[in-house]
């Protein structure tokens, strides 16, 4: 799987750079964010921008970021969701229990 | 004039393929003219049932075994689309698993929760040699 992470003060960027997050590449980023955690780099934005299709395991993925984060007093937020990806969110109810913001500029100015 | 499209895939056992059959079921979806809803839509639920029930076979039925193979059927007749995934294991019956309780933020079990919400009916049935779950969903 391709991502991008980068520092960005107090939070870490997150860019996953492909076209769909799913069964095939969702452990890549759960191993991606555990490193991360490992570091204590634990307050992520994942920026899904260039995310046309998500599964249940890509879903799974950032599931599992989420709780690794918050389990360490960090957060994991999300951004840059297209139309279908966001229902995806919003089928499962995941929505109500993610931060999810437009762009990454607002998302990590909200740490 | 009728629309019917019947399309039969065999790949090897190894999720590198959900890519592929999925863009299949998007690209059969779009050539649907008489389908009155939003082709676009469809498009991405087909991809979406055909990469969670096939993601299920490779797996967990076909225990994640490089070596065998995954069977995929989709048909669209009379305007009731059936897709039909085959696998080669011991069984994995997605009907028997409960809806996810959606506050224990569980890593897993969305998977089946997404296939009967986009689908109409859903089985799965033991045959010779393994086992068919079958997905159908009416076009009217």
């Amino acid at each position: 799987m391709i991502v991008k992470i980068e520092e960005k003060g107090a939070a870490i960027l997150i860019e996953v750079k492909e076209e769909r997050l799913d069964a095939h590449n969702s452990g890549d980023l759960k191993t991606q964010m555990l490193n991360l955690f490992e570091e204590g780099k634990n307050n992520l934005v994942v920026d899904l921008q260039e995310v046309r299709f998500v599964d249940s395991s890509g879903l799974g993925a950032l599931v599992s970021g989420f709780k690794n984060a918050s389990a360490r007093n960090g957060n994991l937020k999300l951004c840059g969701l297209q139309p279908q990806v966001k229902s995806m969110f919003e089928l499962t109810r995941l929505h109500r229990v993610f931060e999810i913001f437009p762009g990454s500029q607002e998302a990590l100015a909200s740490f | 004039m009728k629309e019917n499209i019947e399309v039969d895939i065999r790949v090897p056992n190894q999720t590198r393929y959900l890519s592929l059959i999925g863009k299949i079921g998007e690209d059969m979806a779009r050539t649907l003219r008489r389908f009155k809803g939003d082709r676009e839509e469809l498009a991405y639920h087909l991809n979406l049932v055909l990469t969670e029930a096939m993601a299920n076979a490779i797996l967990h039925a076909n225990e994640d075994d490089p070596e065998r193979e995954i069977h995929i059927t989709i048909s669209i007749l009379d305007e009731q689309l059936s897709i039909k995934v085959f696998d080669q294991g011991q069984g994995f019956d997605i009907c028997s698993l409960p809806s996810p309780d959606f506050k224990s933020l569980d890593e897993h079990g969305r998977g089946v929760y997404i296939i009967r919400s986009l689908m109409d009916r859903v089985t799965y049935r033991k045959m010779d040699g393994g086992h068919v779950l079958e997905m159908v969903k009416s076009l009217r």
